[in-house]
Parts: C-alpha cells; sequence; structure tokens
C-alpha cells in the first residue's frame, strides 16, 4: 500500500522537474518562436553556478535560488545581446547558431573546469512512508514548480510587465504603434527564459551528475513537452508536462527506464498526430 | 591575355622547383633525424568517458618518457600519436582506421569502454597492428592480435561479491549499464551469486545517458534485496549515487559496485555518497607499495590536477613496458615476432605488483585487491597475488587455435 504512495510522489517528481525544466524554455519559444538548441548548456550553466558556489562556502540555498537564476540571466542578457538579437524570424539559423552557442558553451566549460566537479549533496533528508524511504527533495522541488507556476501566472496576467509581454508576444507591429519597443522585451524575455532555466538546473544539481555535457541528456524531452504543449505559454505546459512525466514514471516503474522513456516518445508522437497544434490548441485555447 | 611561350616557360620552372623544394619546406625535423618507434593512443579526454582516458593518457606518457629516458627501444626513440576520441565511438573507428593507415603505427594502446574496444580490435586485425587492451572488462576476448591487461571479473568481481554477500545477505539485486560490458558482467555477478548461495532478484539495465533513478530506487525498495551489485559507467550513472543517498537510502542497504572510482566518483560524490561503497580491482592510488607511491607521485607532480589514478592507469602503464620488454626481448618491431616474444613469458613489476602475460589466454596474471570508500578515498581491505584469468582461460585457447579473433560471452 505505501508504495503506491512512493511511485506517486516519483510522479510528482517526474512532472515537477519536467515542468521546471521546460518553462525558461516555453517562454522563450511562446514568446519569440526562437528554437534555443543551447537550453541543455543553460540547465547545466545553473548546475555549476550551484556546485561552485556551495562549494566556495556560498549556503546551498542561496547558490540554488540565487545566484544560479542571476547568474545564467545575466549569460543569457548578453547572448541575446550578441547573437539571439539578429536571428528573430529566422528559424533554421536560429538553430544552427544556437546548436553552436552549445557546443562553444561546453567546451569553455570544460577548459575552465575539467570534466568532473565535485558536486553538492542533497539538502534535505529523507523520510519513511511505512517501511520505504522518499526524500524530502522530491517535495521540494514540487512546491518550487507551483510556486513558478504561480509567480509566471501572477506576472503575466497581473501586472503591467506581463501585460506588455502579453501584446508583444500577440501582435509586435501593433504593439510597437502603442509604444512598446519589442527589441527591448525580446530582450528582457530571454533574460529571464534563461533565468528560469539557470533555477531549473540549480534546484537538479543535487540530484545529478555535473559534468559539462550534462545538458544534452534533457534538450530533447524539453522540446517536445514544449511543443506537445503548443501555443499557451503556462497551461500547454503543465498539461504536457503532467502528461509526459507520468507516463514516463509510471512506465519505468512497471518495466525498465529505458521503456519508460520510449513510452513518453510513443506518446508524443501519437499527441502529435491527433493534436498538431500541441494541446493548448484544443484545449486551455485561449488562455495563458 | 595571351599565353605567350616566355610565360610558360618561366610557370613551369617555377612550379618544378616548388615540387622539388617541397620535402624540405614541409618537413618539421631535420634530415638526418633517426626514425622513431611510433606508439599510437586511443583514448576519450573529452565526455562523460573523459575521467577515465585522461589518467591514462597520463601513464602512457610517462612510461614513454622513461623508456625514452633510458636510451629507447632498439636505439631508435618512441614517438607517440595519440587521438582524443571524445568519448564518441565513431570517432574510434575513424581514428583507428587513421593510426594504422595514414600514421602507420607499430602499436596501439587504447579503447576504454568495451563498446570502443570491439569497434577498433577488427580494424588492428584487418590491417595487422598489434593491439594492448589496458582496461579491466568482462573477459572473453580471444585475439591473437590483441593482448588485454586490465583485470576481468574472475580476478575481481570472483572476489568482490562472496566478500559483499558475507557482509550484506544472501539476496542481490543487481543494476548495470546497457551495452556490452554491462550485460555481460551483470551474468558473471549472477554466475557467482548463485555460486555462493545467494539469489538474483532482478536485473535492471540503463542505458548510458540516463539521468534519474527515481523509479528504479523505488523499485528496489519494493524488492527489498540484501545488497546492490552496480555496474554503472559513466557520468551520468554517478546520479545513481546522489539520488539515493537523497532518498535516505544509504546504509540501509549496501553497495558493491565493479565500476565505482573509474570516473573520480569518491572525489565528486560527497563522504555521505560514497562512504562504505565496496570495490575490487587491480590497482588503487592508495595502495602503500613504494613501487605505487612512487607511480602514483610521478602522475601528480608532472599533472597536479589528474584525476584519480585507478587501475586503467597503471593497466595502460604496465601495458605500454610489457610491450617494451617484448620488443626487446625479439631484438625487432615486427608484429609476429614481437608477438612470440610476448607469448614467451615476459613478466613486468609494476605499481600493482607483479604482471605476467598468459600464453594461451593473452591475458595477465595479476594483484587484484578489495577496498571499501571511506572519507572519500579507497581504503584496501584485503589482496590476492597472482590471480589467473580463469574465466577466458576456460574458452580462449590460443595455442590450439591461433587464428581465432573472437570474444566470447559467457553462457550461463
Amino acid at each position: 500500500m505505501a508504495i503506491y504512495f512512493i511511485v506517486a510522489l516519483d510522479v510528482l517528481n517526474g512532472i515537477s522537474s519536467l515542468f521546471l525544466l521546460c518553462l525558461g524554455l516555453a517562454i522563450i519559444f511562446g514568446m519569440m518562436k526562437i528554437i534555443n538548441l543551447a537550453h541543455g548548456e543553460f540547465i547545466m550553466l545553473g548546475a555549476y553556478a550551484t556546485v561552485i558556489s556551495a562549494n566556495a562556502g556560498v549556503n546551498i540555498w542561496i547558490a540554488m535560488l540565487i545566484v544560479a537564476p542571476l547568474f545564467v540571466g545575466l549569460v543569457g542578457l548578453v547572448i541575446e545581446r550578441c547573437l539571439i538579437r539578429f536571428l528573430y524570424g529566422r528559424l533554421v539559423d536560429s538553430m544552427l547558431a544556437t546548436w553552436g552557442l552549445s557546443l562553444l558553451i561546453i567546451g569553455i566549460i570544460t577548459t575552465i573546469y575539467g570534466n568532473t566537479q565535485q558536486g553538492v549533496p542533497t539538502p534535505l533528508g529523507g523520510f519513511s512512508i511505512g517501511s520505504y524511504q522518499s526524500s524530502y527533495y522530491t517535495l521540494f522541488l514540487a512546491g518550487m514548480a507551483i510556486v513558478m507556476m504561480g509567480l509566471v501566472y501572477g506576472i503575466m496576467s497581473y501586472t503591467r510587465l506581463g501585460l506588455i509581454a502579453r501584446a508583444t508576444m500577440q501582435n509586435p507591429a501593433m504593439a510597437a504603434t502603442l509604444g512598446v519597443n519589442p527589441a527591448r522585451v525580446y530582450m528582457s524575455t530571454f533574460a529571464i527564459g534563461a533565468a528560469v532555466t539557470g533555477l531549473a538546473g540549480g534546484l537538479l544539481a543535487p540530484v545529478s551528475g555535473i559534468t559539462p555535457g550534462m545538458g544534452g541528456a534533457y534538450v530533447a524531452k524539453a522540446f517536445m513537452t514544449v511543443v506537445g504543449g503548443g501555443a499557451a505559454m503556462l497551461s500547454g505546459t503543465v498539461a504536457s508536462a503532467s502528461l509526459f512525466g507520468a507516463v514516463n514514471q509510471i512506465g519505468a516503474y512497471f518495466t525498465t527506464p529505458v521503456y519508460g522513456e520510449v513510452l513518453v516518445f510513443t506518446a508524443a508522437i501519437v499527441l502529435i498526430r491527433l493534436l498538431p497544434q500541441g494541446i493548448s490548441g484544443r484545449f486551455f485555447k485561449g488562455n495563458l | 591575355m595571351p599565353f605567350s611561350r616566355r610565360r610558360f616557360l618561366r610557370h613551369s620552372a617555377l612550379a618544378t622547383t616548388t615540387l622539388i623544394a617541397a620535402p624540405a619546406v614541409f618537413r618539421s625535423g631535420a634530415f638526418g633525424a633517426e626514425n622513431p618507434i611510433v606508439v599510437g593512443s586511443l583514448h576519450d579526454q573529452s565526455g562523460p568517458i573523459a575521467a577515465s582516458g585522461t589518467p591514462m593518457v597520463y601513464a602512457l606518457q610517462l612510461a614513454v618518457d622513461e623508456i625514452n629516458a633510458g636510451g629507447g627501444l632498439l636505439g631508435r626513440p618512441l614517438k607517440v600519436i595519440h587521438y582524443d576520441t571524445q568519448s564518441n565511438i565513431q570517432m574510434y573507428s575513424q581514428f583507428a582506421q587513421q593510426l594504422a593507415v595514414k600514421d602507420k603505427v607499430d602499436v596501439v594502446h587504447g579503447g576504454i569502454t568495451s563498446a570502443s574496444r570491439e569497434a577498433v580490435r577488427p580494424t588492428f586485425d584487418r590491417f595487422k597492428v598489434l593491439y594492448f587492451y589496458n582496461v579491466l572488462y568482462e573477459g572473453g576476448v580471444c585475439d591473437r592480435n590483441t593482448f588485454c591487461t586490465g583485470t576481468t571479473p574472475a580476478q575481481t568481481v570472483e572476489k568482490l561479491v562472496p566478500s559483499a554477500m558475507k557482509k550484506a545477505g544472501k539476496k542481490a539485486y543487481i543494476i548495470a549499464a546497457d551495452y556490452n560490458y554491462g550485460q555481460i558482467t551483470a551474468k558473471w555477478m549472477t554466475k557467482y551469486v548463485k555460486d555462493n548461495g545467494g539469489e538474483v532478484l532482478s536485473t535492471d539495465f540503463f542505458p548510458l545517458d540516463v539521468t534519474n533513478f527515481g523509479t528504479t530506487i523505488s523499485k528496489i525498495q519494493a524488492a527489498k534485496p540484501d545488497l546492490i551489485l552496480s555496474a554503472l559507467v559513466g557520468g551520468n550513472h554517478t546520479a545513481f549515487y546522489r539520488q539515493w543517498t537523497s532518498a535516505g537510502m544509504k546504509g540501509k542497504i549496501p553497495i558493491a559496485s565493479t565500476t565505482f572510482g573509474l570516473v573520480n566518483e569518491p572525489t565528486t560524490l560527497d563522504a555521505a555518497e560514497s562512504d562504505s561503497i565496496l570495490g575490487a580491482y587491480g590497482y588503487f592510488e592508495e595502495l602503500t607499495t613504494p613501487a605505487s607511491k612512487s607511480f602514483v607521485e610521478k602522475i601528480k607532480k608532472a599533472h597536479p590536477d589528474s584525476p584519480y589514478v585507478s587501475e586503467l592507469a597503471a593497466c595502460t602503464y604496465e601495458g605500454v613496458m610489457l610491450w617494451a620488454a617484448g620488443v626487446k626481448k625479439a631484438a625487432s618491431i615486427d608484429r609476429m615476432k614481437v608477438i612470440a616474444a610476448l607469448e614467451d613469458g615476459i613478466a613486468f613489476d609494476g605499481p600493482s605488483g607483479k604482471v605476467s602475460l598468459d600464453k594461451p589466454t593473452h591475458h595477465t596474471t595479476r594483484n587484484a585487491f578489495l577496498a571499501e570508500v571511506k572519507d572519500r578515498k579507497w581504503s584496501v581491505l584485503e589482496s590476492y597475488s597472482d590471480v589467473k584469468p580463469a574465466d577466458t582461460a576456460s574458452v580462449c585457447d590460443l595455442v590450439k587455435n591461433p587464428n581465432d579473433t573472437k570474444q566470447y560471452i559467457i553462457n550461463l
């Protein structure tokens, strides 16, 4: 009986980590239709920022929740000014450029820090349900996912910043005639998307092996979830993250992790076949 | 513009002179330079397997430098041509071909994962280049052109499993990387568990890029084993040990591993995550023999930030030295003469102790050690001397079948 709780916690873990990983990409892709193949590397930079600052003595919570997003947000800002700014509207070119960017980032990190990096232990301990153990960190990740969801929803729906962002998303030309500078909106959106991705990387740092190439494992799933979610930035991502996260974890529990992955990709294929516009093309239409 | 005869003559004179002078321009060495013996090196220095490959390259370089300092081999200096295969099997195939055909090396030391070894071994067989594989692996390679100096399951797993079962209990749960090494090692683990009266509750395989072990940890808890046997490989799989500790499972079920430590895990994991993990290898950096200490000292002096100096590095050093001994004995660099000399009872006293080549299997009889992790370093518990490669010996006899070139897979 208790094992079902444990599996449920696993599913929660899968959904929340998938959601956190995709949120930054959903913001960037949803706003600017830029395919950012360096998404995995932003995650890696967030993980490295957390690990390096925590090992240098910074409190682990500050390292995860403040240092990582700040650092990656700044990096995102620089990248936007130097590279992404020239690629709006050029889909294929943005893929090539960001792919090259990802290779560059991996190379720089390898040169500075080498191939392996000492990580940080998970801050919270474990607890038992019946005779089984689970980790408080799972609950923490789920909590952070809800917090981020609430934050994005709150900012987008209730603040002036969110209003400007939504307007630019819908119709940049019209927004420009009303006094909004789209270029500046894109710049801040990219930086914020990068910061959110950095936060996700920082949150995942205590439970991953930290190597320069760690981002590669996350890119495909992140894109799949964002595209499967469809045009609605928040509700679409929540829906597809829930679907794919649940399929993955339940499949992995009853068979093996390999088949868990196979099931997710099969589900994605079926989803796109049935709902070509993603989940939010049919449900949650018009929502945020 | 009309092409006059004068122009034509002037241009062809210029072209001819350039062609004749080209070798002098392109050569970077002096005209009378000695022709070196070329050693090829194929190791990963980037990607998930880089933490294993980097110390191996340092050890190779150390061995070559020591040989050159002693006057070289047969009066000729050694030269290393090294390719970084970037943890990518395609690169292995490509560079193996390049080493054999373009660089025309006299011997190759390389390959790390079993997949990489099997990708390059046929190339070296085809182009008749002597090949040394200096990494612990699952056993069974039977190839006259190849010498495997690393430990095989009969030398390490056979000692690890009973020790672990004595400490923990009879029910084992096996987790392994999903490629030839992991699959075959899992079979060996199953055999030794059964031989010692235990049972294997389940065997799970993970591709090399899996990072999320949450459901696996739940499954392990549901199965309630006494012991976990791990053959996980590479940087992504270290996440298992992290997630295991974060779920509060550390200390509840002991872990014994045939691969823990090869990608620098004791340094990258916290003490809480790695303490009490059991391992058995042919060499540990923490050994206190004079030969081992001086070996480690030399490597750390030349490369202060080297990753952990594991069995892989020690075997690479011993592999190069064994090959050099074979060349000296054969008094020639010709491949078949060197192979005959290597089969004729060559031994070397290396960092791990005495290592001798075995004629029927082309593997080594060497020492093995059992250790557990304490405070992010290994603490050696037991040593076994002169352990024979019994697993390969049971399927491979190169004296009877010298033309054998396959890898035998244990049939359980």
